[in-house]
Formats: C-alpha cells, structure tokens, sequence
C-alpha cells in the first residue's frame, strides 16, 4: 500500500512501516543509556557545576564581579540573552509557520527543535534575571504587583518590560505546544510498556500523556488545538525578538537608535536557530541512528533557510552601514566607522566573516549535502551571531559622546562562568530530553510514513 | 462507574480501507463507539459523523478575555491610578501598550484552549484510559462497537466488519 511519489523527495527512507517507526524512536527510551551518552551527560553536568558555583559568588558578591563598567553597562550578560533567544527561534518557527505553510519536512526535526527553544530561552532568560543581581526582587520590578510605594506600577512604556511579556509568553506558549506533541507519543510508550509488563514505567508515561485515548473524538480535537496553537505562536515568534530588538531601538544610543532592527534581529534570530538545530540534530541522528528519518534532504532544507536568513542578515549590515554614512549624522557615522576600526575590529570583521561569508557556501549543492560542511558551518554562524550581538551591544556602548568616559570591557571568569553555565544547562537538559522523551514527532511521522516513505521491494 | 459493557472491536491496519469500512459499515445501521488511532486520519471525523469541535470559539473567547484584561490593567494603572509622564506622551497613550497586550492575549488563548480541551476530554494524569486493544497506539486502528446500543446481532456485526476490510475482529468486556 505504499506509493512514491516522482515529484518530491522521499522523507522517511529505509522503507518504514508505522511499526518500524514506534520502534525505532521509543527504543532509546526504553533502553538504558549508552556509554556515550554518559560521557557527553559527565561533562554537561561537569560545565553546570562550574556555571553554578559562578552564579552562586555572583549572587552573594553581586554584579559587580562581572567586568562591568560605567561605560559598559551591558555586555556579555545581554549578549549571551540576545544569542540564545535568537537560538530559541527555531524550534516555533518549525513547528508553528511550517505546519501553517504544509511543510511535511518539518516532522522529523520538530521535536527536537522545540525541545531545543525551550531550553534556549530557559538560558536566556537567566541572563536578565542574574544582571538583576536581587533576582529575588525580580518579581516586584517586573509584573505589576501591588506595593507598599503606592502602588507604583510596573512601566508598561519600557520595552524591557515588554521584553519580560513577550519572553515569558513565548516559553509557556512554547512549552505548550511542545507538550500537546508529546502527549500521543508517551501514550506509545505507555503501550509498549504495558506489552513488556514493564509496571512503573507504564504508569510514569501514562501520567506523562495524561490518558490519552487516540479516539477519533480526542484526534480531532488535538488536531484542531494543534492549529491554532500554531496560528497563536506565529505571530508571537515574530515579536519575540522584535521585542527584543526594541531594547535597543528605542534608545538614542548611535548605532542602536535604527528602525531597521525588528526584521534584522528577527532574520538573524531563524538564522541562529537553524543553524543550532542542525549542529544538535546531526548528532542527535548519528547518536540515535536516525538516519532514516533525518535525512539529507531534511538537512539541505534547512541549509536553504540558513541561506534566506543569511543573506537578509548581511544586507541589514550592509543598509545600517549604508544609512549611517547616508544620514550624515555625526555620532552615527562614528558608531560605525568605530566598529569596522575601532578597537574591537576583530569581532566586526569575525562576525562579517561568520555571518555574511560563510552561508553563502550553500549556494553550492556539494556543500549543502554534506553532513560535515553543514556541522561546521553551523558552528561557525552561531559563533557569528554571538559576535554579532557583542559587537551591537559593547562597540555601541564603549564609545558614546563624551570621549572621557570612553572604556573598554574586559570580561572576568564570572562572565565566562554565567556563559559556561548556560551551555552547562542546555546540554544537560538536552540530554535528559534525548533519552527520556522521544526525540521525533511518531504520530505525525506515522501519518506521512505512507505517502513519502520509499517503497520497499 | 459505567455499567460493563460488551465491545466488537474491528482491526485495521489502513487508514484508506478504515475509512471505507467506517462508512459501509455506518451505512448498514451499525452505531460506531469510536475508533482508536495511532496518528490523526484526515477525514475520519467526518466519515464518523462528528460535528466540528467548539474549541476555536474557547479559544477567541480566552483571547479577547485577555486583550481586555491587559488593556484594562495598563490604561487603569498608568492613566489612572498613578499617573506618569514617560517621554513626554499622553498618561495613558495606547502605542507602547500594544505588545504586552498582545503577549497576553497570546498567552490567554493558549493556556485557555489547551485547559479546555483537557478537561471536555477527560484527559488528566491520574486517568487510565480504557484500553481496548493496545495495538491502537501502535500501527492499528481499532474499531469499537458496543453491542449494548445496537439492535443488530454479534455475528451479524462481526461479519460486517470483516466484509469491509478488517484484518481480525475481537471482541472485550469491560
């Protein structure tokens, strides 16, 4: 009963069944963990730990054990905020503008992207609440909780208010619609579990899917909640980093006060994001043997993104460089001059390289398809887009007006620290996810496996 | 407690020959329980009979509650109950409160629709399901007929399902 189709690419390959699909993905679950995967979870927790103790003597000393100065009142706290919110881009964007557009392709790669954003802007979120310092008081500068000075209320004309909204908005809605996929695929676990008399583990996931039934009546209701989770989150992906890009925009520092930013940060944010999700997914296919199911094709598509995104990111450098010198401002002009040749024209020209050079290596189809050009050039643009945000944030910061309180920023091993725990915790957590949960979307798999799996003879 | 019930349960391994056999066998009198999937079937909720879910409406309802909401809370508190001038604008100018008005409608509607959906299908994680054949979550779709609201005899009901395309036909109580 299976049919292939001369037009489009096969997305499942192998010559699956819908069996062979539950089997495959439920098996790491059920398994115990591999050597490697022990060894990869040592060093995650190893870097946590690390991260921790930093954040413990940032928390008792305070801010100031960062390399913070007056001048430089943000620098790699918000860049690493900004970098790993652009990185939690991806996995919304696949899951909620792909299923909205029809993409088929994005069901063996969605899971394990939204797993991916969630943990993103778990990351990224703890860089404004640790540049809080008083993190316990976070509450009361950022919701509108009455007080005993009024009240006085929250300012719900500063974008980093907004920012607070659109954030936490973005991961509960995200963490949501991540969760409503994995019901159907616990209660498979749950099934198997009950077929292996394996007791504990058969009520944990039966907990974990919340009962589920797979009747028609609750599918067609799942379906319908799917879709307008996707039509809420897309929308709403959008103005996350438009948001976040507002930080800056509407401030009048030169070389952050420009209209152009919200679709600027938004491109570079999917730019990032695709670009994680290729250096986590081709591990993770290599890991868990899911070569069928990830497939190069899947791999090329998302290379294409990287390419779309790219470009637009590198046409937004070169409009704001072109703006700057075309509007004749003084300070703005500078700002700009200042970051091709100031002192920090090591990270302008890094990030000009990462960003603007390197994704145009795809045009080329033998690149695209190669599993390792593709794993390091994923690598190199988000090594890119950190140095993007550094050099917006500290080049447009060391150098303002008054030539007197000119700086220049050094970062401490606490700021190396607060770094080194985000990658602690995205991977720790990460791992958790690859072995707990099942890392591809099986019922939506299972739905395609008929009409785009090659037939076997 | 439900009363115990007696089910015959069909078992497809197609979701094209399912659909089918759910309109041949509805067209022969025969009520349907339900049937039992591993992946969503495009049409099946049709083929079945099923009015369109509500939900959509749950969720506009949720998201106007919350775009209400946000708006009240901002105009009330910024023009309102402590006035500030912030760069010179009105107390309570509506631009700059748009986004959080739309993170919160958002944010409303999603939580508000999954919630109901939760609830109107009874789903919560201390509930076991009724397990009519642990295949459905599988590779099969299983048909469900409870005798108890059909006329037609077993047997009768039994050769239905196999003449339009079941691969085995069991049969649970409950």
């Amino acid at each position: 009963m299976q049919a292939t189709s001369s037009l489009r690419e096969t997305l499942v390959t192998g010559g699956k069944t819908v069996a062979s699909v539950s089997e495959d993905i439920s098996r790491q679950v059920e398994g115990a963990p591999t050597r490697l995967w022990w060894i990869a979870m040592a060093i995650s927790n190893v870097v946590l730990l690390f991260g921790l103790y930093c954040m413990a003597y940032l928390l008792w000393n305070g801010v100031g054990v960062w390399g913070l100065n007056k001048t430089v009142g943000w620098a790699w706290d918000i860049t690493n905020f900004v970098w790993w919110v652009g990185i939690g881009h991806a996995g919304t964007l696949i899951s909620a503008i792909l299923l909205l557009f029809r993409q088929k392709w994005r069901m063996s790669i969605n899971r394990a992207a939204e797993a991916m954003t969630i943990f993103a802007v778990i990351c990224a979120a703890s860089f404004p609440l640790l540049h809080m310092g008083r993190l316990w008081l976070g509450f009361y500068w950022c919701l509108p909780l009455p007080n005993t000075w009024g009240s006085l209320w929250v300012n719900f004309n500063s974008p980093l208010l907004w920012d607070v909204f659109a954030i936490s908005t973005y991961f509960s809605v995200s963490l949501v619609f991540w969760y409503m996929g994995l019901i159907p695929d616990f209660a498979v676990i749950r099934d198997r579990a009950v077929r292996m008399g394996a007791n504990t583990r058969a009520h944990i996931y039966n907990a974990l899917s919340f009962g589920w039934d797979g009747g028609a009546r609750t599918w067609q209701r799942y379906e319908s909640v799917a879709l307008i989770l996707a039509g809420l989150s897309t929308p709403l992906v959008l103005s996350v980093h438009t948001i976040v890009s507002m930080d800056f925009a509407t401030s009048v520092v030169p070389g952050w006060h420009t209209t152009i930013f919200p679709p600027y940060f938004v491109a570079g944010a999917i730019f990032s994001g695709f670009a994680m999700v290729l250096t986590l997914l081709l591990v993770t296919r290599k890991v868990f043997k899911l070569e069928d199911y990830i497939t190069v094709y899947h791999v090329e598509l998302m290379n294409i993104v990287i390419i779309i995104t790219g470009s637009i990111v590198g046409i937004a450098y070169i409009t704001e460089f072109f703006i700057a010198w075309y509007g004749q401002v003084p300070a703005e002009q500078y700002a700009f001059f200042n970051r091709m040749q100031g002192p920090y024209w090591w990270a302008y020209w890094s990030m000009m390289t990462c960003n603007v050079i390197s994704p145009q290596l795809f045009w080329v189809k033998k690149i695209r398809t190669s599993l390792v050009a593709t794993f390091v050039l994923s690598i190199i643009v988000n090594v890119g887009m950190w140095f993007e945000r550094f050099v917006i944030i500290v080049t447009s910061l060391h150098r303002d007006y008054l030539p007197s309180s000119w700086s220049m920023f050094y970062p401490t091993i606490f700021d190396i620290g607060e770094y080194l725990f985000s990658f602690g915790f995205f991977f720790t957590a990460f791992l958790l996810f690859a072995k707990f949960f099942p890392v591809i979307n099986m019922a939506e798999v299972k739905s395609i496996v008929k009409s785009t799996s090659e037939k076997k003879h | 407690m439900e009363h115990n019930k007696n089910f015959v349960l069909g078992v497809f391994g197609d979701e094209d020959v399912l659909l089918g056999a759910v309109s041949a066998v509805r067209g022969k009198g025969v009520k349907i329980h339900e049937v039992f999937s591993p992946f969503p079937v495009h049409g099946l909720d049709e083929a079945l009979g099923y009015k369109r879910t509500r939900l959509p409406i749950a969720a506009f309802l949720f998201g106007l509650t919350g775009t209400s909401l946000a708006l009240f809370t901002q105009i009330w508190m910024l023009g309102y109950d402590w006035p500030m001038i912030i760069g010179g604008k009105n107390h309570a100018s509506l631009p700059p409160f748009i986004p959080v008005t739309f993170e919160f409608t958002v944010l409303l509607s999603a939580f508000g629709m999954v919630i109901t959906f939760l609830i109107v299908s009874d789903m919560k994680p201390y509930k076991w399901p009724r397990q009519y054949d642990l295949r459905s979550t599988e590779d099969k779709h299983i048909m469900a007929i409870d005798l108890g609201s059909n006329k037609i005899s077993k047997d009768e009901i039994r050769r239905i399902l196999k003449d339009s395309g079941a691969t085995e036909v069991n049969e649970k109580n409950f």
